[in-house]
């Protein structure tokens, strides 16, 4: 697993990874209520705003990870948002997603780099 | 930057492990580890403990002039039943200024010797200046600074408290009454802000965390912060100064023409007299055509302060805007309430709210989304 400054992980799943946020992100949202995906199909390039995502605090943003295009969306978390507290890294995973450079997943963070990256 | 204020509570909130925000110069806890969602349920359900500290708490009085002369006093500043207060009794009311718009929203408590007023953290300096340049000489505005004070909400809040100070059955939704505790006195009174049962309490700041501590020490209290406080009250309706009342809304604008007594009004026995009469009792008389309303986002997504609404989805008649929203934990869906101006619409058009460019539905319903539970008998 890769992590991002703006706490997403990212994992290799087949020629695609998949996209989350991070347990620390997640419980800094607090209670989340409603989430809006992107389009399969979408290219996005990366730190531009693709999901919406809103915990009965306030709305933030989840920011493309890197570029490429959407493959698959977990609808099953638009459903029951709050899947996300309960499970960030597992079960509710945001979307999938090719990506343009391959290596460029290399160059993200490490499990070990991130947690001293939140501390 | 300017550093921000504490409460006597800022060491207690800490060891319980809030997360603090600024909040009107304060730094206040938002949450605890529980969460909004599972805080705001927990109180609907049995009690919370809310520190409210950063409100401001003012005393009324004179050495020289009668309870009477200071009510009739204030009844020049407040569109409210001053006069017709009773003893420890307590009530809902504002400032209107000139125009009519409001200067802040407040409770007003006749405590036999003064009047015991709270106000909004945000209004604190504007409202004591208002009031010591507005009220005559003689008589006294004091800022009670030794004094913190908290609240006690929800069901089970009743014999969570008299566990410490007592029984008291016998005070009623809006009844005000002293208590001892460890020799020094508290001003409780029945009441609130999330639409529940429930207490306010103004103790000595170095009496505070002890009495919170033996309060969490009961069973069925948690700590609640400024999260829920802001869900449990919208939930029921109640106005947030800033947000949903400000100094252009008009308090028949806000709907709470109910806070104004007959006695106030047209044709009642002191009649007007107040800043702000003439704009207020033209609006009881004519219905004013810009009006809070409450609103059901028809999807998930919650509609939040600030979000514009419009007749059609394209963003071109714009018929009004929110003022408060988010999800309600209670109805587990998004709820928000705002203003329309019926001019600019009819009733049977389509309203929507635009979000991050994009337009979503919502329905117009009635307040309150959940009804309150206050002890009126």
């Amino acid at each position: 697993m890769k992590f991002t400054e703006e706490h997403e992980w990212l994992e290799s799943d087949g020629d695609m990874v998949k996209v989350g946020i991070t347990e620390y992100a997640a419980e800094q949202l607090g209670d989340i209520v409603f989430i809006e995906l992107p389009d399969v199909g979408t290219s996005v390039t990366k730190g531009q705003e693709i999901v919406v995502i809103e915990s009965v605090k306030a709305a933030s943003d989840i920011l493309a990870p890197l570029d490429g295009e959407i493959t698959e969306i977990n609808n099953a978390i638009v459903d029951d948002p709050s899947m996300v507290n309960n499970d960030p890294t597992g079960e509710a995973w945001f979307f999938k997603m090719s990506l343009k450079n391959q290596g460029e997943l290399d160059g993200l963070m490490s499990e070990d780099e991130y947690k001293k990256h939140i501390e | 930057m300017i550093e921000l204020k504490k409460t006597a509570l800022y060491d207690l909130h800490r060891s319980l492990g809030a997360k603090a925000i600024p909040f009107a110069g304060y730094e206040m806890p938002v949450n605890y580890p529980l969460g909004i969602m599972k805080e705001h349920l927990h109180c609907r359900k049995s009690a919370g403990l809310f520190d409210v500290s950063h409100m401001g708490q003012l005393v009324i009085s004179s050495n020289t002039q009668s309870m009477q002369l200071i009510a009739s006093e204030l009844e020049k500043l407040l569109p409210i039943d001053v006069l017709g207060l009773s003893e420890d009794r307590q009530r809902y009311g504002f400032l209107p200024n000139k125009e009519g718009g409001i200067i802040d929203d407040l409770m007003i408590s006749n405590r036999g010797d003064h009047y015991f007023v709270v106000i909004n953290a945000s209004r604190k300096e504007i409202d004591f200046k208002y009031l010591r340049e507005n009220i005559s000489k003689e008589i006294d505005v004091d800022f009670i600074k030794t004094r913190a004070l908290i609240a006690i909400q929800g069901p089970q809040s009743e014999k969570i408290l008299s566990n410490l100070i007592g029984e008291l059955s016998s005070l009623k939704y809006l009844d005000v009454k002293n208590f001892l505790y460890k020799g020094e006195i508290l001003w409780v009174s029945r009441s609130g802000y999330t639409g529940q049962d429930g207490f306010e309490i103004s103790l000595p700041n170095s009496l505070c965390e002890l009495f919170c501590k033996n309060i969490l020490n009961q069973d069925g209290i948690e700590p609640i912060g400024l999260g829920a406080r802001d869900t449990l009250r919208l939930e029921c309706g109640l106005c947030l100064y800033g947000q949903d009342l400000n100094e252009t809304i008009t308090p028949i604008e806000a709907g709470l023409k109910w806070a104004i007594q007959k006695v106030r009004r047209a044709g009642g026995e002191r009649e007007g007299g107040f800043v702000g009469q003439k704009k207020i009792l033209k609006q009881i008389d004519e219905q004013p055509y810009f009006k809070r309303e409450a609103f059901f986002p028809d999807g998930k997504a919650p509609l939040r302060s600030g979000t514009k609404l419009f007749s059609d989805d394209k963003g071109k008649n714009e018929i009004g805007m929110i003022t408060s929203g988010g999800y309600s934990p209670s109805l587990e869906r998004p709820i928000s309430m705002g203003y329309l101006n019926h001019n600019k619409f009819n009733v049977d058009e389509p309203i929507f709210g635009e979000v991050r460019n994009k337009f979503f539905s919502v329905t117009l319903t009635k307040l309150p989304f959940v009804p309150t539970s206050f002890k009126r008998n």
